[in-house]
């Protein structure tokens, strides 16, 4: 089967010169399989990460305490405002050589974290800036009355937070954080600059080879429409089975 | 009748400069003109004084030499260079350019070629590498879409850490990235001649060598072959591992194998 597909590509590259290279190579099938896997790597973890950092990074705004509110508020700034491409040169550049280093087999100085792991620290802290925006947004939709009615059963303020607000709060922001995990997926591309061999760095690999810039560009797409669709799908089936009757009608 | 005259006239002046011999021209005017890069250390670049010195304005300058008259550096890029020498705003091109048959087909790339260049690797004089085989596992900087970087992997399966731009790739090398940075070896010659890199060398042998052609413009057969035989001279007299020499350089297998050819005849 796999060997009718290669023989039907390589076919279609002899007799058209439309050049999918990666369905009859075996050298750049195995490289662009290795970039899907990362992509969908990155954007796993990165998405667990922006949406814990949300989480956190509310609870905080809501803090009686100034400085836990003036920190996440400098956070969101900060990351909120600066382009993600100059925060992932920043951390694996910059931050990343100020850090200590280990020595390799050559007696070489050598990073102790790699590409990927700066990929996902800066992505995750990118969109949690993000999520906690929406996260709050979330919260301050909840009535006064509701927390008070909480608070006069005797929770705490973080029991209130986790067993109230938060799962109040989560049904009424999913939309917006649907939005923003989908053009968190889509950022990932950006670890290409610091040479994650993430699928868009692959596929720039690929066709500067063999010259196939639009065969790559629309298996780009393909794949991406791809992924972005099963997330809004999960999200959207996830947003139906939290519905609460009535909760912000 | 106005526009028939004109046509004639620049027909008349085209067929001149075409049956014109170059080589006479040259010699008449005393001025040999010749584009060279001024971007590209060793080969063509401005010293401090701001003049452009190198090894090829020393060839331009062995060849005004050789025909007895001045000699006039005009600094030219890689995206102007043909049309340059194509609209006669130089006489001859000495600028790093691959012999390729499109070019051959827009000037006249006098043969044999004076000069290779492929792809090499720097990396650390605290590193001891002594082939290419030894790269299997090791982590290798690139450039992104460099054409030979699927060859490194496959070939010598080195593990290509590939930047956007030469400024990234080197500063990750800097950095503890990777052990080595794969690029043209007459670049890599360049950053060499930086002090700032003078922990570094490229220890390893060329590899996929690209032959480098001077050229002239088309039809100009009486100036192609004086080239053609000064071309033949320095590689006779090991000229350009003179110049190799004297800019730091270190020897090419390709101008070694072209002494070895013509000192014998």
């Amino acid at each position: 089967m796999i060997g009718a597909i290669a023989a039907w590509f390589s076919h279609l590259n002899d007799t058209t010169g439309i050049n999918f290279t990666i369905f009859y190579d075996p050298f750049d099938a195995s490289r662009f399989l290795q970039g899907f896997w990362l992509t969908l790597a990155l954007s796993g973890v990165t998405i667990l990460g922006s949406v814990a950092v949300g989480v956190i990074g509310a609870w905080g705004q809501g803090s009686p305490f100034m400085s836990l509110r003036a920190i996440v508020r400098v956070y969101v700034e900060l990351f909120r405002n600066t382009p993600p491409l100059v925060q992932i040169y920043f951390f694996y550049f910059g931050l990343s050589a100020l850090l200590p280093a280990g020595h390799n087999a050559f007696g070489m100085r050598q990073p102790l974290i790699g590409g990927f792991a700066w990929a996902c620290v800066s992505l995750i802290l990118f969109a949690g800036s993000f999520n906690v925006e929406i996260f709050r947004s979330g919260i301050e939709a909840i009535p006064v009355a509701t927390t008070e009615a909480a608070e006069s059963l005797g929770y705490t303020r973080l029991q209130t937070y986790r067993y109230i607000v938060l799962p109040l709060a989560l049904r009424i922001c999913l939309p917006a954080l649907t939005n923003n995990l989908v053009n968190l997926v889509k950022t990932t591309t950006l670890a290409y600059a610091i040479a994650v061999p993430e699928m868009l760095y692959v596929s720039n690999q690929i066709w500067s080879e063999s010259e196939n810039v639009p065969e790559m560009m629309v298996v780009l797409f393909v794949i991406y429409i791809a992924l972005v669709g099963v997330l809004v799908a999960a999200m959207h089936s996830w947003e139906r089975a939290l519905r609460v009757p009535g909760l912000g009608r | 009748m106005l526009k028939k005259l004109a046509a004639l006239a620049i027909a008349a002046s085209l067929g001149g400069i075409a049956h014109a011999d170059e080589l006479q021209a040259i010699k008449a005017k005393g001025v040999l003109v010749v584009g060279v890069k001024a971007d590209y250390p060793p080969f063509g670049y401005l010293n401090p004084n701001g003049q452009i010195v190198g090894i090829e304005p020393s060839l331009a300058a062995n060849v005004a030499q050789r025909l007895g008259v001045k000699l006039q550096l005009v600094p030219v890029v890689g995206a102007n260079r043909l049309q340059f020498l194509e609209q006669g705003k130089i006489d001859l091109l000495i600028a790093t350019m691959s012999d390729t048959p499109e070019r051959e087909k827009v000037v006249d790339i006098v043969h044999p070629d004076y000069y290779a260049s492929g792809y090499n690797l720097m990396v650390a004089k605290t590193v001891d590498v002594k082939s290419w085989s030894e790269l299997k596992g090791v982590p290798v900087c690139a450039i992104q879409a460099s054409f030979y970087n699927k060859e490194v992997e496959q070939k010598y399966g080195a593990e290509l850490v590939a930047f956007t731009g030469v400024a990234e790739a080197l500063t990750a090398l800097r950095q503890g990235r990777c052990d080595a940075f794969l690029y043209d070896d007459t670049a890599i010659e360049g950053k060499l001649s930086d002090p700032q890199w003078a922990d570094y060398d490229m220890p390893l042998q060329t590899q996929d060598a690209k032959p480098w052609g001077l050229a002239v413009k088309q039809g100009e057969p009486a100036f192609a072959a004086f080239m053609s035989d000064t071309i033949k001279d320095w590689d006779k007299t090991g000229y350009i591992q003179t110049l190799e020499q004297q800019y730091h350089v270190r020897p090419s297998a390709f101008a070694a194998q072209m002494h070895k050819q013509f000192a014998g005849s």
